[in-house]
């Protein structure tokens, strides 16, 4: 089979190409983030300035401190309430229960501009206004329904019985719950927290609508700092968060199997 | 699956509330309210804030429909949208194809990762590092000016390619994943027997494989059409002057012109569009669950 052979090897190639495509502009951005002029023009010349002049732009770092502090709290919120959620929703039966199911899909699927704009409208109306705060209720409830059906999708695995054996030995629901279920969901548990950090750390749009000057996140940060016009620093906090980002996904991919059963 | 220790469904119910009313108030007050919220500040004609004097009111809509400009930004957003998308299905599809029908084993997991990897990182910093390749004097123009014995100038930065480049780039990995899921669940047995029986490649691709795999090329399709509709900042950072779609149109309306009011009914007509679209590839979906 010479065809399927050379078949192969194209296949092969345009996977390359692919990536190539897809890490381009990353591997640049990262390059340029340590080359010592600011308008990016070669010859690259390795400087680390303006990572040294990142610690001394104190916008910056309050702006990451907040995302950073927001990304936890959000993660450790979401998973709570994401995880008893879940519990919930494979234990008992009751009516209107596909309609809560159904419900966790349009926070996914509505664009971000929708949600964000409405939360502005909302919080506003109601009074809690803009900043940190709102940020944070908007982040976890854009993060819950991820957190939701990972650890469902991790429930989906767990056999019953095993509750039921713990039952009968006399285990009442909380024992139940801490000893068996939970040790099972815990890899469940754990990438719904990352996918909540990821979300919360990453999100742009919605915390946008949400910020005031002084009370806001690293990407908003990054945004005006664009539209101001360009400068190396950007590149160089951008390298620190695509690292810390893609470092997070490998741990996610270490307790959740997205490429599905080898 | 469920039910297990719960029969009744009524005491099933009193059971699953202390559990299930934290997070699912929680996306009340911040999800579903808001959207409420906006559909009734959409009917009027001041926000109701520090003694405004406010009335009911459809001008934000009859604005829609009255003044072109919205309809034609709106089409033009929604054209953003189909080419992305295509552009994601042509580029995203044979890569899954191959992660999933021709490598194996671990160099498959490795690259499967890798392909996914990249949509982890900031978009936003990614769509940054997208301007920083195709201005003029950028690194797409420097390479090809060291490269080529000529002189040519190379300045994408603040056009409509530059904008489909950035946002393909962004949404390809969704393409990928979905379809590598669908095409990986096709027993390669069914090919080897349709091959077996006198089907040439083309043909086996066109009846066995991409129908089975339909289902995740609609569900990459409507993960990727939908945000890509609402997109404002790829246009605004990679596209200039010419970045003006719908969703910078509403941007403006909170940000820029303080017009919430008539934001707040374009993003509602936004939303009414992709649900219907959604709606759509409802059926699809379905038949794959």
């Amino acid at each position: 089979m010479a065809t399927t052979r050379i078949l192969e090897w194209i296949g092969r190639l345009y996977i390359g190409l692919l990536l190539a495509f897809l890490y381009l502009p990353i591997i640049i951005m990262a390059l340029m983030s340590f080359n010592a002029s600011p308008f990016y023009q070669l010859p690259f010349e390795w400087t680390t300035e303006w990572y040294a002049s990142l610690w001394q732009n104190d916008q910056l770092i309050s702006a990451t401190w907040n995302s950073l502090e927001i990304a936890i709290i959000t993660t450790v919120i979401s998973v709570v309430l994401g995880s008893a959620a879940s519990l919930a929703l494979y234990r008992y039966d009751f009516p209107g229960k596909k309609f809560l199911q159904a419900l966790l899909f349009p926070p996914i699927a509505i664009p971000w501009l929708i949600t964000g704009t409405a939360m502005l409208i909302f919080f506003f109306g109601v009074g809690i206004g803009r900043g940190l705060f709102a940020i944070l209720l908007g982040h976890v409830a854009l993060a819950l329904p991820y957190v939701i059906v990972v650890v469902s999708a991790r429930l989906q695995t767990f056999a019953p019985e095993l509750e039921e054996a713990a039952r009968s030995l006399g285990a009442n629901q909380w024992q139940v719950t801490r000893r068996v279920t939970l040790p099972w969901i815990m890899p469940g548990v754990i990438a719904g927290g990352l996918f909540a950090f990821a979300v919360s750390f990453d999100q742009f749009v919605v915390s946008y609508f949400l910020s005031t000057p002084g009370q806001t996140t690293l990407p908003v940060e990054i945004y005006a700092a664009i539209r101001k016009g360009f400068t190396p620093e950007i590149n160089a906090v951008s390298t620190i968060i695509i690292v810390v980002s893609m470092a997070l996904m490998l741990l996610t991919a270490r307790f959740f199997k997205f490429g599905g059963e080898k | 699956m469920a039910g297990q220790v719960a029969i009744g469904s009524r005491s099933g119910l009193r059971s699953a509330l202390p559990l299930l009313l934290p997070a699912y108030l929680w996306l009340t007050v911040a999800i579903f309210l808001p959207l409420s919220a906006m559909v009734f500040f959409s009917f009027m004609t001041e926000l109701p804030l520090s003694g405004k004097a406010w009335a009911f009111t459809l001008d934000n809509y009859t604005a829609f429909f009255s003044q072109g400009l919205y309809l034609t930004l709106l089409l033009a957003s929604l054209r953003l949208g189909l080419e992305v998308t295509l552009w994601c299905i042509v580029i995203g599809y044979p890569a899954a194809y191959v992660l999933a029908k021709v490598l194996k084993g671990r160099s498959r997991e490795a690259i499967f990762l890798l392909v996914i990897l990249p949509f982890w990182s900031n978009g936003l910093v990614r769509i940054f590092s997208w301007a920083m390749v195709l201005r003029e004097g950028g690194i797409l123009d420097t390479a090809l000016n060291a490269v080529l014995p000529f002189k040519i100038n190379i300045d994408l930065m603040y056009s409509y390619p530059a904008v489909i480049i950035g946002l393909v780039h962004s949404y390809v990995p969704y393409m990928v994943l979905t379809c590598y899921l669908t095409l990986q669940a096709i027993d390669d047995s069914l090919i080897e027997a349709g091959r077996s029986l006198g089907a040439s490649r083309l043909q086996m691709l066109k009846r066995v494989i991409i129908p089975l795999s339909m289902p995740g090329l609609v569900a990459g399709a409507a993960l990727i059409f939908v945000p890509v509709v609402g997109s404002f900042m790829e246009p605004r950072i990679l596209g200039g002057r010419t970045g003006t779609f719908y969703g910078t149109v509403i941007e403006d309306q909170f940000v820029a012109v303080f017009n919430w009011p008539l934001g707040a009914a374009l993003s509602f007509i936004l939303l009414a569009v992709v649900l219907a679209i959604l709606a759509l590839a409802a059926p699809v979906l379905r038949r794959a669950a």
